[in-house]
């Protein structure tokens, strides 16, 4: 493993190159918003509805109670890509140590564990986030804990198929003839060579998340502390009618962070899962 | 009229033409990087010819290229004539070759499993050749895939119509995909390999089961085949093919008790004595392996492994010599019977 | 090795001696099993984390005192020991008692089973349609790969995959409600124009359009990208080679020997997506105000219906492990290696 040709080979990618340059600009949104916009996004600045262009100084126009929809917009970016982040993370780690532990001991254990990653893949997740959100309250740890909750199986899937290869060689064996306890083998020998399935999973399950807290936000569900794009489509959906941008404008955007999102997800699965391609 | 493409390829008569004739095939993986090159032979009507050589020189990508059915990739890439029943393959439309295919001309390939289609019935798959080719109604195919099955040497063939392939044994797919093969009767059978990827024991009953089906219907048979052993008890005349190209040519006993080629009797020489035996002595007991299409000499292909090679081996490629039945290309041929 | 002794220690004779088909329902049922235990587990988690409790609900609008409700909450059982609480609640589920909806003044699965049909029409059509475009697509794609045909496939699918389900709603609505006027905006039927009859199913249909539409175009990505892949995969197998070499036609090479066999992954994908399009439902029956279940639990949320929407997750978790199974014996019949004789 040569990092550094792997990430020349990323970002000769296509996709990995757009899809990085895409992300990297609402990234950059997302951590400039409270040195842009001060104010916060929640100020009353104008008209309601006032249309894109309209007023020069509202590039966006306003929303249908007459706040910034620039300044929302920009905002939005952070609680997705918070969320994003954070959900696939949360999901990333259980899931790699559910797959590390069921395929590195086989046995019942991973026989049970692998049943019950089934179980839970096999729930309606969109249905309960909303239930477990609903019930419990939206903030954003609610959200970010019930998208983690659906969302690692995937992860643990994939990490077990990894481990089940990769226990086999000769290197692990080795491991374990020299009697390196078990959790170092795994930590230390199997989880790094397993990295590439987990990156690759990551980035589609932010992109994931990214949709899920979206939905939540969209239903009414989101943290009603923060302007999350989700919300101002759903509030912009009774001015439909009559301000279509403010419903599209956001949508437009988590159209284009899930694209980038997945873009790198395919650039990533190319350059670190050679063994996947067709020659 | 009820004349039909069976029975006027039975009415034929024997002539010398041949019925397949390949002339300067060649196939390049891109432009000056051949795969197989300055491949030419002849198969007569009625004849078993076999085509021996190490893994990897090409053996298989001519059979293919025979079949018209080369990978994409290789396609752009292939010249020469592949004259077949007078027509050339080689430029021929896909409708024209598609025509052939299965009718005219069959394949067997390596591994019967892998050949057939996992979820089809073995019946169903027979039966479609001869609907697409004999313009069979659905119940007259399965009852001749039915009797096919019992020709190929399948116990209760009426049992095993419905069957699916990985219900059968190794050597039971394998008839299965030989009755595919000889389904609609064809002038050319090519059986790349048969019997490499099945248990010993059943090897020597399915190159039975060709030599008694090419006896019994007069076809060709081109067999391909990594064992030498096989190849005198069922090929009149043989092809020995190296790094791409023909390097040996003659009738079968010929060959094998006089090779001309040092690389043919080199494999001769790597035989375990007692010759003759089936089991797929590897054809690899020569030093040093078979060059990299994109890394062969500039002069006799063989050379890099040739005891016998010189100055002149090297700068120059030998022609291959014609005399009678037998050819050769090499500058120095061996000369008298094998010690 | 260590490895295949385990194994084989792990294969008692008792096991061997049912029939495969009888294996195959027992882990199947177990499986299912499992699934409902864990929907019970977590519901009974979230109503104890949730804040306040059924009776707090009932106590809503009304004047209550502390005693009356102490007093409610003793008769509803909720003063007993957690897990007393939990066995009542699993002894209930047993006898299909989801509970009644104080909020909505009728038993739980009274409500759910009268609004199932419409989620049931939504997420099927959803699911039928998605399969079959997809699939289209995608071996479209395949047979093409590499040309502008591919290209532009893989462009459409990449953007529907990057579309959520209520944003395709928005955007129909704009287009072909609002703009266009072609298709109720709303509902599942006309109420005032009173159909019946064949009148009805056409009046349905188009006020399905646009829920199904928006429900099927991530998915329709998905089984796109899918079946491209996968047919790509499959068109490289010996079998569909010898396919050519028999001298069938393309037509036959592709949908009877490449198409058949990469159905195989498509139905496992569509089995495993039943749960996920049933979550989309609720996004979609909300935009859309159709009348089915998953509606049901947007608003219960919002009326605070705790067991309308423990009932919800109930009944769509058991509809799911249904539908899972009746995928898995599809499986059996399309997949002649997973024989159940
Ligand atoms: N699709 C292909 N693309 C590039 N090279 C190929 C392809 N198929 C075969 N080759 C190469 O062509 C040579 C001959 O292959 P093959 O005909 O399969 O050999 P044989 O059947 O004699 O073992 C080998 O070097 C092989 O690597
Ligand atoms: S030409 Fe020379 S190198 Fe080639 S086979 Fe003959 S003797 Fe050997
Ligand atoms: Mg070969």
């Amino acid at each position: 493993m040569k990092p550094p040709s792997q990430i020349r080979r990323f970002l000769r990618h296509p996709s990995g190159a757009v899809g990085l340059a895409l992300l990297l600009f609402f990234v950059a949104m997302a951590l400039a918003a409270p040195y842009l916009f001060p104010q916060g996004p929640y100020k009353m600045v104008a008209r309601p509805m006032l249309w894109p262009g309209q007023n020069p100084d509202l590039l966006l126009g306003t929303d249908s109670l007459g706040r910034d929809l620039l300044v929302s917009v920009v905002y939005g970016a952070r609680v997705s890509l918070l969320v994003g982040l954070s959900a696939a993370l949360a999901s990333a780690i259980v899931g790699a140590a559910v797959g590390l532990v069921s395929g590195y001991f086989g046995g019942w254990i991973g026989d049970m564990l692998m049943r019950i990653t089934d179980a839970f893949q096999t729930l309606p997740s969109f249905l309960a986030a909303i239930l477990i959100v609903g019930l419990i309250g939206p903030s954003i740890g609610t959200i970010v804990t019930s998208i983690a909750l659906v969302s690692w199986p995937m992860v643990a899937r994939l990490v077990r198929a990894e481990v089940l290869r990769i226990k086999t060689l000769d290197f692990v064996q080795a491991c374990r003839i020299m009697g390196m306890p078990d959790w170092r083998i795994m930590l230390a020998e199997i989880l790094p060579n397993s990295l590439g399935p987990i990156i690759v999973a990551t980035s589609l399950l932010v992109a994931n998340a990214i949709i899920i807290e979206s939905g939540l936000s969209f239903l009414g569900l989101g943290d009603p502390n923060m302007m999350s794009w989700g919300g101002v489509i759903g509030n912009g959906r009774s001015a439909l009618r009559m301000a279509w941008y403010i419903t599209m404008i956001p949508a437009g955007a988590v159209v284009l962070t899930v694209l980038a999102l997945n873009l790198i997800g395919d650039a990533l699965n190319d350059v670190l899962n050679p063994r996947l391609r067709k020659g | 009229m009820t004349f039909s493409i069976l029975d006027s390829a039975r009415a034929e008569p024997v002539t010398t033409a041949p019925l397949l004739s390949l002339e300067d095939v060649r196939i390049d993986l891109r432009p000056g990087v051949p795969l197989v090159e300055a491949l030419s032979f002849d198969v007569a009507p009625g004849e078993a010819l076999a085509i021996v050589g190490e893994s990897g020189c090409g053996k298989s990508l001519t059979s293919l290229a025979v079949m018209g059915l080369l990978p994409k990739n290789l396609k752009a890439g292939q010249s020469g004539k592949i004259v077949f029943e007078g027509m050339d393959l080689a430029t021929a439309s896909e409708g024209k070759l598609r025509g052939l295919r299965g009718n005219r001309l069959a394949m067997i390939f390596q591994d019967p499993l892998s050949a057939l289609n996992p979820v089809l019935s073995v019946g169903a798959q027979i039966a479609e050749v001869l609907i697409a080719h004999a313009r069979m109604s659905k119940a007259q195919a399965k009852a001749r895939a039915i009797e096919l099955l019992g020709e190929v040497g399948l116990p209760r063939p009426d049992l095993r119509f419905g069957d699916y392939p990985h219900q059968l044994s190794g050597g039971m797919r394998q008839r299965v995909t030989i009755a595919m093969a000889i389904a609609c009767d064809p002038k050319l059978v090519i059986a790349d390999e048969p019997t490499t990827a099945l248990d010993v024991t059943v090897q020597a009953q399915i190159l039975d089961l060709l030599t008694e089906i090419r006896k019994r219907t007069g076809q060709s048979l081109i067999l391909i085949t990594h064992d030498l052993g096989v190849v005198g008890e069922v090929a009149d005349r043989m092809i020995v093919m190296y790094a791409g190209t023909v390097v040996e040519e003659g009738p079968v006993a010929e060959v094998l008790s006089r090779p001309k080629h040092p690389y043919t009797a080199g494999l001769l020489a790597a035989r375990p004595s007692g010759s003759y035996v089936h089991g797929g002595q590897a054809l690899s007991d020569i030093p040093g392996t078979v060059p990299a299409p994109d890394a062969r000499p500039e002069g006799c292909l063989f050379a890099p492994r040739c005891a016998r090679a010189t100055a002149r081996c090297r700068e120059a490629r030998p022609p291959l010599d014609r005399a009678g039945a037998r050819a050769v290309r090499c500058f120095f041929p061996v000369d008298g019977a094998l010690a | 090795m260590s490895l295949t002794d385990t194994s084989a220690r792990r294969a008692p004779a008792a096991r061997l001696a049912l029939p495969p088909w009888a294996r195959f329902l027992l882990g199947r049922l177990g499986q299912a099993f499992l699934v409902m235990a864990l929907v019970v587990i977590g519901n009974f988690v979230i109503m104890q984390m949730a804040p306040g409790d059924l009776v707090t609900v009932i106590a809503g609008g009304a004047d209550m005192t502390q005693e009356q409700m102490a007093d409610l909450r003793a008769r509803f059982g909720l003063d007993l020991p957690l897990l007393v609480q939990f066995w009542n609640y699993v002894a209930q589920l047993l006898t299909f008692d989801l509970g009644y909806s104080y909020r909505m003044n009728a038993p739980v699965w009274e409500v759910l089973s009268a609004r199932l049909p419409t989620t049931a029409a939504l997420v099927v059509l959803s699911l039928l349609f998605s399969v079959t475009i997809g699939t289209v697509m995608g071996v479209v794609s395949a047979r093409r790969a590499g040309t502008l045909t591919d290209m532009g496939i893989n462009a459409v699918a990449l953007v529907l995959y990057a579309a959520p389900s209520f944003v395709v709603a928005m955007l129909l609505v704009l287009v072909f409600s609002v703009k266009l006027g072609w298709f109720p905006i709303a509902g599942l039927t006309t109420v005032s124009a009173g159909y019946t009859g064949w009148a009805l199913v056409k009046d349905m249909a188009a006020h399905l359009v646009m829920p199904v539409t928006a429900l099927c175009t991530f998915y329709v990505a998905i089984y796109a990208r899918l079946a491209r892949s996968t047919m790509l995969e499959v068109m490289d197998q010996d079998y569909v080679r010898t396919a050519r070499a028999k001298g069938l036609s393309e037509t036959r090479v592709i949908y009877v020997h490449t198409l058949r066999n990469a159905l195989l992954p498509i139905v496992t994908m569509a089995g495993l997506q039943v749960s996920t399009v049933l979550g989309g439902a609720v996004v979609v029956e909300t935009v859309f105000g159709l009348p089915g279940m998953a509606r049901t639990a947007y608003d219960a949320v919002f009326q605070r219906d705790t067991t309308m929407l423990l009932g919800v997750m109930f009944v769509s978790s058991l509809a799911i492990v249904i539908v899972n199974l009746a995928v898995d014996l599809l499986y059996t019949v399309l997949d002649p290696r997973v024989s159940l004789k």
